[in-house]
């Protein structure tokens, strides 16, 4: 299976030449990464070549490297129901450049496009409809960047006295605590409160 | 026909055998004899009220499955007079069953002013009583009870079918207790 799909990724880089940067089979699944002004080109031969057949668009997502200067990874799934194989197609990108859409040639691109616009922020060139999906009418930020604080910035609540629902600075009565779930052997500082002294007595003690 | 009311507390409604019989022979009786009987208004409306029920079918989440379950056969909402409504004008009582975002807070409200008084609402589910799992989440209502007045919070995640009877079961007791004409 792996040799199969090595061959094929060997096909497709030998075929797209300077388009994919990088290719590899791990765990059994081909991903290809590629450049991003390529990506309709490639998406193209992917799906049309008599040995891809990708005609299936299963998934667009993606994913925020912060510390990254290209911050944000696209990702695409796609399917070969002909060839029954499977390929994931990655990209790079950062907040202000813009990936060209896909929608052109796969229908399904169009809400996981506005999905990714609405989530990371990302931009799609020539998408015929790129509103929010998710979030609320009038939302602001997009919540899967890393740098969006978990809680967010606003919250609502029904006034009595304007007879509608108003939004309201985020107002928590207890701060959000993260606890560390891992086993006491593993995952406690073997340094208690109080043992510093001890070894601050050893250390004079060597003096 | 006067209106009595009665300041004693009421004896425990009898079980079904003879002297349930009696008493219904009597009041059979008494219909044939005089064409009328004697009632507290008050009560016969709460018993009006309590039996049934209807609630707006709300279901947001994975609560909406007990919701369901609580419905259909096994545990079967229908026999104390809770059928599910589709519109909120024939409805007398909310089950919000699920998370409450912010985007659908809005049509929730509208929902609820909807419906004809006396209305109540039944909170089903950690998420509806108070966020839940949800509750530091950015796009979560904290607890329905920030938009809606609550009657009866329904706690689990997701409650069981049985504990979401239990909580119609109480809030047919909160109106009983509580019944009024005007709420």
């Amino acid at each position: 299976m792996d040799q199969a799909l090595k061959e094929l990724g060997g096909y497709i880089r030998d075929t797209l030449g300077s388009s994919v940067e990088d290719m590899g089979v791990r765990l059994g699944e081909l991903t290809i990464t590629i450049r991003r002004d390529d990506l309709l080109k490639v998406m193209k031969f992917l799906k049309d070549d008599a040995n891809c057949q990708f005609l299936t668009l299963l998934d667009v997502c993606g994913v925020d490297y912060p510390d990254d200067d290209e911050r944000f990874e696209i990702v695409y799934h796609m399917l070969s129901m002909t060839h029954n194989n499977r390929i994931r197609v990655k990209l790079r990108t950062d907040e202000d450049t813009p990936v060209d859409s896909v929608t052109g040639l796969f229908n399904a691109a169009n809400w996981w496009e506005r999905e990714v616009w609405d989530m990371f922020g990302v931009a799609f060139n020539d998408h015929p409809d790129l509103r929010r999906i998710l979030t609320d009418y009038g939302f602001e930020g997009h919540p899967l960047r890393k740098d969006f604080p978990l809680t967010g910035y606003i919250e609502v609540r029904y006034d009595d006295e304007q007879k509608r629902i108003v939004y309201e600075p985020v107002k928590l009565t207890q701060e959000f605590r993260t606890f560390d779930f891992l086993s006491p052997w593993e995952g406690v500082q073997r340094m208690l409160p109080g043992d510093e002294k001890a070894e601050d007595a050893t250390e004079e003690e060597a003096k | 026909m006067g209106v009595t009311t009665s300041t004693q507390t009421e004896p425990a409604p009898l079980p079904p055998g003879e002297e349930q019989d009696l008493i219904l022979r009597q009041v059979t009786g008494e219909l044939q004899d005089k064409g009328f009987v004697i009632a507290s208004v008050d009560k016969l409306v709460n018993w009006a009220r309590t039996g049934s029920l209807w609630p707006m079918t709300f279901g947001l989440a994975c609560c909406a499955i007990e919701m369901m379950h609580a419905y259909v056969s096994r545990y079967d909402l229908d026999r104390f007079g809770v059928v599910p409504r589709p519109s909120p004008r024939q409805s007398d009582v909310i089950i919000v069953a699920g998370t409450l975002t912010n985007k659908m807070a809005p049509a929730f409200r509208k929902v609820y002013d909807q419906m004809a008084e006396p209305r109540y609402v039944i909170s089903m589910g950690s998420c509806a009583n108070g966020g839940g799992y949800y509750h530091y989440s950015y796009s979560v209502v904290r607890g329905c009870d920030r938009v809606v007045p609550v009657d009866v919070y329904v706690p689990g995640c997701p409650p069981t079918a049985e504990a979401l009877v239990y909580g119609v079961l109480q809030l047919q007791k909160k109106i009983k207790r509580t019944g009024t004409l005007f709420r």
